[in-house]
């Protein structure tokens, strides 16, 4: 390893040059500084998907408006969903696993840390790619031309003949090259837990962070692997003259469909449980008792990630399976809701009978609760296929996922950057502007998204550039872009946050939540190789039976 | 809540969106119920535990778990999962495995960038767009079953009040049925995206009593009207490349890259509900698609003022 | 800026953890699996779909021959690498190099078989349905054994220079798992191909 790695985020770097510096960032091999460099650019592409998504707000404010053209229209909901997926949620949650993996198991980096820097390069390249496509693209009229096929990019729609032009080249490209970056951190991550453990740390005593990184990191193997195999063979198809997804030779549509949901709805899980592994982390210390029966979780995790392999078609429920089939996503998906429910049991388990605190990384776990609760029931609604039959392909559907990603994963993101913040710069966030940040983006979201069930059970599909008036959608849609200008307020409260405690914060100190796993042990922020000498431990919360000598964990487990 | 709005999934007015709206009731409440009782616990948990100040001199007490609860809160819901599934598994099979009568009304529709073909294989018809089936009386069942094909991308088929929607698909023919026990207009709109003019894909289904079905299709099976008023306009027509896309029978147009244009006149709007089927609209249409319709697949034709005001007055006889 | 040192419990007297270059070859492997899974798949769900000819019965024969060397590869593999433990690095290049040339010689027979479907029979990835998935999926593998190739090449070459003894045999040995990951498949694809897919 290089000796870049020794220098670290907050160390006075005044008296380099910058290009110094920039070399030593784009250079480093560093589990910490990699972490920082995919959060930094997940923020940024969160800015540029949200600003999509506030363009597509703004055209559907009232029937026939025109503020962007049906192509434009149609680019932005496509950049907009797969941008925030691949290259906002996903990086940012790689982004936390580096950063807070290694400290927590007591290692000194990753496994591989040289593999780990390519993986985030090609993280980055593929955002890169993705966006070029807005100049380098040759659209039909030879302007630049974004991909405009929606993030599922349903064959035939991106066969030469209906998708002229490179767009959907690079949307492609884009995914594979993310996709292969994705599959290398996945892989340093299993390896890093299964291998690098400080002494003492069993499975059955790790935090429960990386367990629920180590399962979603078994499922980015399983599940992202499809579509990449997917995506070669469009690549076949479009370059090679191929005819996987032509129905003119005999290809099936159908069959993309089954790919690419093969590995979307265990995507959604791998979304999901690293929020999970936020909540698992940040409900106990706030609520200052121990995780509410840690095996059960563990083994719902698992669960998890199994049923979830086997659920993709209820995404397919009007394309006319069997009704054998049909009844057999039903009920898979509807299972799936068992372990994610023990989930939801064992928080408010935890939360019972301790001392809740109510800082803002437990205001927003709080709202994650409430909001992941009612994202998971409309799941239930809709994985009832019949229900689905009217339900699918709705602005309901949008208001589902939704719900559970902003509503979910966004706010344990949140939660995640008021709680580790401190760890990673040395200095607390403002109480007072997250609180701001807080009750506007609930407001926001709220105004948002619970509205937007409503256009959906009235009949209004997605991705429609514009809509009739008369179908009572007008007001809804008023209000529920409203409510997306709000967000966008409270997510700008919270850069300038993030900007302004960076130099002006309150001191944070090593341990500011008193909490007890052991990447609280070291000086925030972490020394280089993160401990001088490895900690040894001896239960799940080690920093607790220091704190605590007269009641240790370890007589309990 | 037809007040709110005419695609309204609570208005159902055929057998298969009945047995859905049944179902979703019983799923909304079911699911509501669950809502209703795990957020009182956790709103609960936050109001009974929360702490106005931190005070971190005293823990709580620790507790790691409990297997007793841990169980309960595994297995109702399991019981939970079975009674929803059995009541979804019948309504599944009562929809999708439903006979065809042999009285049946056979309809095919296939679905087009931007626009929708309707073919009745019996009737020998063929139209756009507006979809006619006849009201089903319990005595002489007439329901419709659809035939669902693509000519190009995937797009979906949905009227919510008449039941929920399927895709067509292409390479792979699916079918649905309705039922509609009164006569009325339904509206819904094409739901897969399709392309830049998914959006401009409305369908429009006429519900006709047994006999104004029976003089609608009379009409249409007859071939165009030759009006000898507008015959300039149809020279023009002839001999412009409109025929290469369009058919009107009895005439040399017998393309079938766009709508059937026999009975334009029998029909409320132009490009699917893209405009009102008025002459002005009309000519704005044939003389710029993209001002009505931008990305639709029809070329500006480059006519003359006054080879447009034939063609229009021609279409216009058209009934 | 150091560690607060923190008075931690004692160390357990044995604490192994696995080899981390075999967990990440596990962990690629199940991946790889997973993308080998969807060619495969593709290739059944088209068997018979083809609008047009040729057929995988007209044109395909089975390559019992270049089968038989690539699955003795994996035994050759495995004793050089069972060599190298010892520290017996001559036997250990000599089983290597053999690997290699069961391995080319395998990459050979694909060329041949290639050639003569594309020159005598017409057909190309571009043909038909057939063409498409089998070009595709056999390609696939072939690309995998390609690579694993190149890498054994590599360490040939490093043992020739002298710099791989034993101590280097655990990083050898995670090379002969992909190499026997590559067989693997093989008798996979060798299965749906040829047998089924006949
Ligand atoms: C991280 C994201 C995430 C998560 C966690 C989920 C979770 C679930 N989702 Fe969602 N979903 C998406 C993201 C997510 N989804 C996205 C992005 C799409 C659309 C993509 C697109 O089309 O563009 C989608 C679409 C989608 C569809 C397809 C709709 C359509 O297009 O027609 C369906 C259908 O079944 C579905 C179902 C479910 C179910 C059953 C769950 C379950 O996991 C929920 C489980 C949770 C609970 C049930 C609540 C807690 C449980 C209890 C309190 C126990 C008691 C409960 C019972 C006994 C029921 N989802
Ligand atoms: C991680 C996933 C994620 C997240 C967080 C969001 C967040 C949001 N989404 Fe998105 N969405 C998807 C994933 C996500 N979405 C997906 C997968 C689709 C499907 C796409 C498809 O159909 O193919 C979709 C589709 C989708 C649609 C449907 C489009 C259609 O079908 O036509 C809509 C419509 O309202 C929408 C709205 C929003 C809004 C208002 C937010 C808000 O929460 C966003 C809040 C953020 C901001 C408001 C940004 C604030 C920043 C600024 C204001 C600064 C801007 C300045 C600079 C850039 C310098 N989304
Ligand atoms: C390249 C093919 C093409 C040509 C040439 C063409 N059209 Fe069209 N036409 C279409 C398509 C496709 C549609 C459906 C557009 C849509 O709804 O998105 C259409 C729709 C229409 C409609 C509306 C039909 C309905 O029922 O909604 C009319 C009227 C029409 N065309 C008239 C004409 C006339 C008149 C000409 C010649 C001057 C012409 N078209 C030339 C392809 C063509
Ligand atoms: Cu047709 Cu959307
Ligand atoms: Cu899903």
């Amino acid at each position: 390893m290089s000796s870049d790695a020794i220098t670290m985020p907050g160390v006075n770097i005044d008296d380099r040059a910058w290009v110094d510096v920039l070399h030593r960032w784009l250079t480093t091999v560093d589990h910490k500084r990699l972490g920082i460099l995919y959060i930094l650019y997940a923020l940024f592409f969160l800015l540029v998907a949200g600003a999509e998504a506030l363009i597509i707000r703004i055209q559907l404010i009232h029937s026939h408006n025109d503020f962007v053209s049906p192509q434009v229209f149609n680019r932005m909901f496509t950049m907009h969903g797969t941008t925030m997926i691949f290259f906002v949620v996903m990086p940012v949650l790689f982004g936390f696993a580096n950063y807070l993996v290694p400290l927590m198991i007591g290692a000194r980096d990753m496994a591989f840390p040289r593999l780990n820097a390519f993986s985030f390069w090609l993280t980055a390249l593929g955002g890169f790619l993705l966006y070029f496509s807005f100049v380098g693209a040759n659209g039909l009229y030879g302007a630049g031309n974004a991909p405009d096929v929606g993030w599922w990019a349903y064959a035939p729609l991106t066969a030469r003949a209906f998708s002229p032009g490179h767009s959907s080249d690079y949307w492609t490209l884009a995914l594979l090259v993310s996709g292969f970056g994705s599959i290398g951190t996945a892989i340093n991550i299993i390896a890093t837990i299964l291998c690098l453990r400080c002494p003492g740390m069993t499975l059955n005593r790790m935090p429960l962070f990386a367990w629920l990184n180590l399962v979603m990191s078994g499922l980015v193997l399983i599940a992202l692997t499809p579509l990449s195999a997917a995506q070669i063979m469009l690549l076949i198809d479009r370059y090679l003259g191929g005819h996987f997804f032509d129905a003119q030779a005999g290809g099936s549509a159908a069959l993309w469909m089954h790919f690419f949901w093969i590995f979307g709805h265990p995507e959604v899980y791998i979304l999901i449980i690293p929020a999970f592994a936020f909540m698992s982390e940040i409900i106990p210390v706030f609520s200052r008792k121990p995780i509410f029966g840690y095996p059960i979780m563990v083994a719902a995790t698992i669960a998890i990630g199994f049923v979830s392999m086997s659920v993709w078609a209820h995404h397919l429920f009007t394309i006319g399976m069997s009704s054998y089939a049909n009844s057999f996503f039903t009920i898979t998906s509807m299972v799936i809701g068992v372990p994610t429910g023990i989930k939801i049991f064992n928080w408010l388990g935890t939360m019972w009978g301790g001392k809740i605190q109510f800082k803002v990384p437990m205001l927003f776990c709080i709202g994650f609760l409430f909001q992941f609760l009612i994202g998971g029931l409309t799941g239930i609604m809709q994985a009832t296929a019949p229900v689905d039959w009217q339900l699918s392909l709705s602005y309901f559907v949008v208001a589902h996922f939704h719900y559970i990603i902003v509503g979910g994963i966004i706010f344990a993101l949140f939660a995640a950057f008021y709680y580790w913040y401190p760890k990673i710069t040395g200095r607390m966030l403002s109480e007072t502007l997250g609180k701001w940040h807080f009750w506007l983006f609930l407001i926001g979201f709220h105004l948002t998204f619970d509205l937007m069930h409503i256009p959906g059970l009235l009949g209004m599909p997605r991705r429609i550039y514009t809509y009739e008036p008369g179908r009572g959608w007008d007001t809804l849609n008023l209000l529920i872009t409203v409510g997306a200008f709000i967000q966008g307020i409270a997510i700008m409260i919270f850069v300038a946050n993030l900007v302004i405690s960076y130099f002006k914060g309150d001191v944070a100190g090593n341990d500011p939540w008193d909490a007890w796993t052991l990447e609280w042990s070291v000086s925030s922020p972490p020394p280089a190789y993160n401990f001088a000498t490895i900690p040894v431990v001896e239960s799940r919360r080690p920093l607790w039976d220091v704190k605590h000598p007269e009641d240790p964990d370890s007589r309990y487990e | 809540m037809t007040a709110l709005s005419p695609t309204s999934i609570f208005n159902p007015t055929s057998t298969p969106a009945h047995s859905i709206f049944h179902l979703s009731i019983f799923v909304l409440v079911i699911t509501a119920l669950i809502f209703i009782v795990v957020a009182g616990l956790l709103t609960y948990a936050v109001i009974k535990f929360g702490q106005a100040t931190a005070d971190s001199s005293h823990e709580p007490p620790q507790v790691y778990g409990s297997t007793q609860i841990e169980l309960s809160w595994t297995i109702i819901p399991i019981l939970i999962v079975v009674v929803l599934y059995l009541a979804t598994a019948q309504v599944i099979h009562g929809i999708q495995d439903a006979p065809e009568p042999k009285t049946a009304l056979d309809v095919i529709a296939i679905g087009h960038q931007y626009w929708w073909e309707f073919r009745y294989p019996k009737l020998g018809i063929v139209t756009a767009n507006e979809l006619h089936i006849p009201v089903n009386e319990p005595a002489r069942p007439t329901p419709t079953f659809i035939q669902l094909l693509s000519a190009d991308t995937d797009h979906s088929f949905w009227i919510p009040e008449l039941g929920g929607k399927t895709d067509l698909i292409p390479n792979h023919p699916n079918k649905m049925w309705m039922d509609p026990p009164h006569a009325g207009i339904f509206l819904g709109q094409c739901a897969q995206y399709c392309g830049t003019q998914h959006a401009k894909m409305l369908l429009r289904v006429y519900v006709d009593s047994p006999d104004e079905f029976a003089g609608w299709v009379r009409n249409q099976q007859q071939p165009a009207v030759q009006d000898a008023s507008a015959t300039a306009g149809r020279e023009v027509f002839e001999h412009t490349a409109c025929i290469n896309c369009h058919t009107i029978t009895g005439t040399a147009a017998d393309g079938r890259f766009g709508p059937d244009l026999t009975h334009l006149m029998s029909r409320a709007t132009i490009a699917s509900g893209a405009a009102q089927n008025t002459p002005e609209d009309l000519r704005l249409w044939i003389q710029r698609p993209d001002a009505v319709k931008p990305g639709s697949l029809m070329p500006a034709m480059q006519l003359s003022n006054q080879d447009l005001d034939a063609i229009v007055s021609y279409m216009e006889t058209l009934r | 800026m150091t560690a607060i040192p923190i008075p931690f419990p004692q160390r357990p007297e044995t604490w192994n953890l696995p080899y981390r270059g075999k967990v990440a070859m596990a962990s690629l492997i199940i991946g790889e699996s997973a993308i080998f899974t969807i060619f495969v798949v593709a290739y059944l769900f088209y068997l018979g779909k083809s609008v047009s000819g040729p057929t995988p019965r007209e044109v395909l024969t089975p390559p019992i021959l270049f089968t038989i060397f690539l699955l003795s590869s994996s035994a050759t593999i495995h004793f050089a690498t069972r060599f190298l433990e010892r520290n017996k690095v001559g036997p250990f290049l000599g089983f290597w190099l053999f690997t290699i040339a069961l391995g080319a010689s395998f990459l050979y027979g694909t060329a041949r078989e290639w050639q003569r479907l594309i020159y005598g029979h017409g057909l190309t990835i571009s043909t038909n349905l057939f063409g498409t998935t089998y070009y595709s999926l056999v390609g696939l593998h072939a690309f995998h054994v390609s690579v694993g190739l190149v890498m054994l090449c590599l360490v040939a070459i490093f043992t020739m220079l002298g710099g791989v003894d034993s101590e280097q045999s655990r990083r050898v040995g995670v090379l002969s798992m992909y190499w026997h990951f590559v067989d693997a498949v093989w008798v996979v694809v060798f299965t749906v191909v040829y047998i089924v897919g006949r």
